[in-house]
């Protein structure tokens, strides 16, 4: 095998070890088994905890297996985002006075997982469960440009819904470079003009996003005649999303 | 008062809070403590009531410092306690003589079984319109002065003070041992079982039948009125108002009005309905209550149902069953299936309670047949929290003869969008859900306003309700009938099941 990494497989051959054992092991018991010197073993370990594969017990300073490997592969479930995005999508809407959505990607598709009202007091109807296309939405934006399967994006059916939806190939992935520079995405008219909308990832792994939260209303509300965000605007959602993603964290 | 806003204090079962609204009623910050749960014996449940005056000067200056304010910009500050929570303390030195035994404490069951076949049933029921049961503050009061060596005496000096959670800070607020004012509201004093619910003070009468000496016990004043202002924690700042939680939650969601509800669905589920200018006793086995008092105005009413097992047993579905990994993901199962396979869980874990009152039911899953998956399961936990709602809202119209138009909700479980369309479902009527999940503080913090004079009056308030989501009922009459007749025959099964050996 031309380029093995040395310290992957012994980590690996850690990780089989304290999968295969039914109790925390110490140090000294885990440098015996894998038969390398306490220091190597102490590096590797240590590392292995800092990425959450293991951890160490507090008390005896033994180590097993952390919760890190179960979780891989594993999506976040679309209602766990929703209960936790919930108090910070309500701030996000009672300080800009528009409406919030919080979505996932699904297909071509950003998913609605939450949604509160623009909070004005008009009739509206809760649109959690509404498949909008990706590329005609900021919130969809974001979720293609932090998607962890980039390709996707070319076999997109890029319908025009107005003259101001992104509906080329080469349109879409300046977009989407745009919003990856800046860390947010604006999109003004995109599918229906007069709506605008501005959103931003909710980061989980490193450079990928689960889900995306926006404001969408009125574009004189949204974005200023220079087609910028209005003032503010982008903080308070990059706030939302960045708390969102903290309590992601930990599990319930 | 000339500040730009609003502080809360919530104190809780588990922790105590300060929250800071603004003009808007929007929250600009939170601070929190968790204090210690202390379960001594089995049934019995304390608090350190030392520690939770501590918790409550430590997170004041820290909300105050999380949203770059000071105290002169506080206009003024109301407080939303755990309701029912007993304790009795010592004027001169400022220290409780004995840990507060908590609503959940069941140790009065002898009491209260004492106080229900005495003399005096039908004159508490006439006078506080409430039936003598273990959770309401004066049984606590009673085991107090039984238990605490040389109580009953001293509580004849007048050297001691009783009180609910929101008295306690209170008279710490206003000074302690050095001034404090010794007052509780209307809404708490409700809850004690000693109150005269059109009269809004203690029935002496009441207080003889216990043995309660009156010098124990705190002013009643209404929820909106200045009580004193705060010599430490806010210095200056005027305390505005109080409230009991779930009172301070109907305020929070301005069901000002008679006919308005709203119902907190967390571990449990609690459903306050405004019932007018007049108390509604109960004929199926609800509370009547106080909804708030404004000073100079007559007090509004309510009626409560409570709802023992409602998020609680999402979270049995998770760690008894282990069907899920956390409590939202029983919605992502609950959706994998259109129904429940005609299966029905009832929680009655520790009986029924609101409406039916049995103590002698346990909880059971009906129905069961080899369609029937965890995701048919998942539905059923879901549905089970609608029809328990279902019921209080039926007993409720049944006594009061109003019919319910929209309900309000509020709670961690409305994240549940599947549970909440369920309970619109199952009620017929828009079920609604407001901007911010803070009602209790939310309410404290409009009576403060109020009085203080930061909000000029309801209706303004009112305009401060905003809606977040709306759940319209999506089911016909016929099976919203059918679903109800099964569920009365799943009621049936739990009954009866405890038996003596």
């Amino acid at each position: 095998m031309p380029g093995t990494i040395q310290s992957i497989e012994r980590a690996a051959q850690a990780l089989h070890l304290l999968g295969a054992v039914p109790e925390p092991l110490p140090l000294g018991e885990l440098a015996r088994l894998l038969d390398l010197p306490k220091t190597t073993v102490h590096g590797i370990v240590r590392t292995l905890c800092e990425v959450g594969f293991v951890v160490q017990d507090p008390a005896t300073g033994h180590y097993s297996l952390g919760s890190g490997l179960a979780d891989l592969g594993r999506t976040v479930d679309p209602h766990l985002l929703r209960a936790r995005v919930s108090n910070w999508a309500d701030g996000l809407a009672a300080r800009t006075g528009l409406a919030v959505e919080v979505a996932m990607l699904r297909g071509p598709s950003a998913e609605l997982v939450a949604h509160v009202f623009r909070p004005d007091g008009s009739p509206q109807r809760l649109r959690v469960g509404e498949l909008v296309p990706a590329h005609a939405t900021a919130l969809g934006h974001v979720l293609l440009a932090w998607a962890p399967v980039a390709s996707r994006v070319r076999e997109l059916a890029l319908t025009a819904y107005t003259p101001m939806t992104p509906s080329t190939h080469v349109a879409l992935g300046r977009a989407l470079q745009l919003a990856r520079r800046q860390g947010w995405a604006a999109l003004d008219g995109g599918l229906s003009l007069g709506t605008a909308g501005v959103a931003a990832p909710i980061h989980h792994q490193v450079g990928t996003a689960v889900g995306a939260i926006g404001v969408v209303g009125p574009s004189d509300q949204v974005v200023q005649p220079s087609g910028a965000p209005h003032p503010g605007l982008v903080e308070q959602l990059l706030a939302a999303a960045h708390a969102t993603a903290a309590t992601l964290k930990d599990r319930l | 008062m000339t500040g730009g806003y609003v502080a809360a204090i919530d104190q809780g079962t588990t922790s105590t809070r300060c929250l800071v609204f603004d003009h808007a009623g929007r929250m600009v910050s939170l601070a929190q403590h968790e204090h210690t749960q202390y379960f001594p014996r089995p049934g019995w449940a304390e608090h350190d009531a030392a520690e939770i005056w501590a918790n409550t000067q430590r997170v004041l200056p820290e909300a105050l410092a999380l949203a770059g304010l000071e105290v002169g910009d506080i206009a003024g500050v109301g407080i939303a306690n755990q309701r029912e929570t007993t304790l009795v303390w010592d004027r001169s030195t400022g220290r409780p003589v004995a840990p507060a035994i908590t609503w959940q404490d069941t140790r009065c069951a002898d009491i209260v079984a004492e106080m229900l076949r005495g003399p005096h049933v039908e004159l508490f029921a006439q006078v506080t319109g409430l039936a003598p049961a273990g959770y309401f503050a004066a049984p606590r009061l009673r085991w107090l002065l039984d238990h605490v060596p040389g109580l009953q005496r001293r509580a004849r000096t007048g050297k001691l003070a009783f009180g609910t959670i929101e008295s306690w800070l209170i008279w710490n607020l206003t000074g302690g041992p050095d001034g404090g004012v010794h007052v509780t509201d209307v809404t708490n004093a409700s809850r004690t079982l000693l109150m005269d619910a059109r009269t809004l003070e203690w029935d002496q009468r009441l207080l003889d039948a216990l043995d309660v000496p009156v010098e124990l016990m705190p002013e009643i004043r209404p929820n909106v009125e200045v009580y004193g202002t705060c010599s430490v924690g806010l210095p200056g700042v005027q305390i505005g108002g109080a409230f009991g939680d779930q009172q301070a939650a109907l305020f929070g969601q301005t069901c000002f009005a008679a006919g308005e509800a709203k119902c907190t669905y967390g571990t449990g589920a609690f459903l306050l309905m405004n019932t007018g200018e007049s108390p509604a006793p109960s004929a199926r086995g609800l509370l009547s209550t106080v909804a708030y008092a404004i000073e100079g105005e007559p007090p509004h009413y309510a009626t409560e149902g409570s709802i023992a097992v409602a998020g609680a047993l999402v979270q049995w579905f998770r760690d008894a069953l282990e069907m899920i990994g956390s409590a939202p993901e029983i919605e992502t199962l609950a959706r994998r299936v259109d129904d429940t396979g005609d299966c029905y869980v009832v929680p009655a874990f520790a009986g029924l309670f609101a409406p039916h009152w049995e103590p002698d039911a346990r909880g059971v899953i009906v129905g069961l047949t080899s369609y029937v998956t965890r995701a048919h399961l998942a539905r059923a936990v879901l549905e089970a929290t609608a029809w328990q709602t279902a019921e209080v809202v039926e007993a409720m119209t049944a006594d009061t003869g109003i019919a319910f138009t929209s309900l309000r909700v509020d709670g961690g479980m409305t994240t549940n969008h599947l549970a909440m369309q369920m309970v619109a479902d199952v009620l017929a009527v828009p079920v609604e859900r407001p901007l911010g999940s803070e009602s209790v503080s939310v309410g404290a913090a409009y009576a403060a306003g109020l009085a203080v004079g930061y909000w000029p009056d309801l209706e303004v308030l009112r305009a401060n309700w905003r809606r977040a989501a709306t759940w319209e009922p999506a089911i016909s009459a016929a099976s919203r009938r059918r679903g109800r007749a099964a569920w009365d025959r799943a009621v049936q099964r739990t009954r009866g099941w405890v038996v003596e050996d």
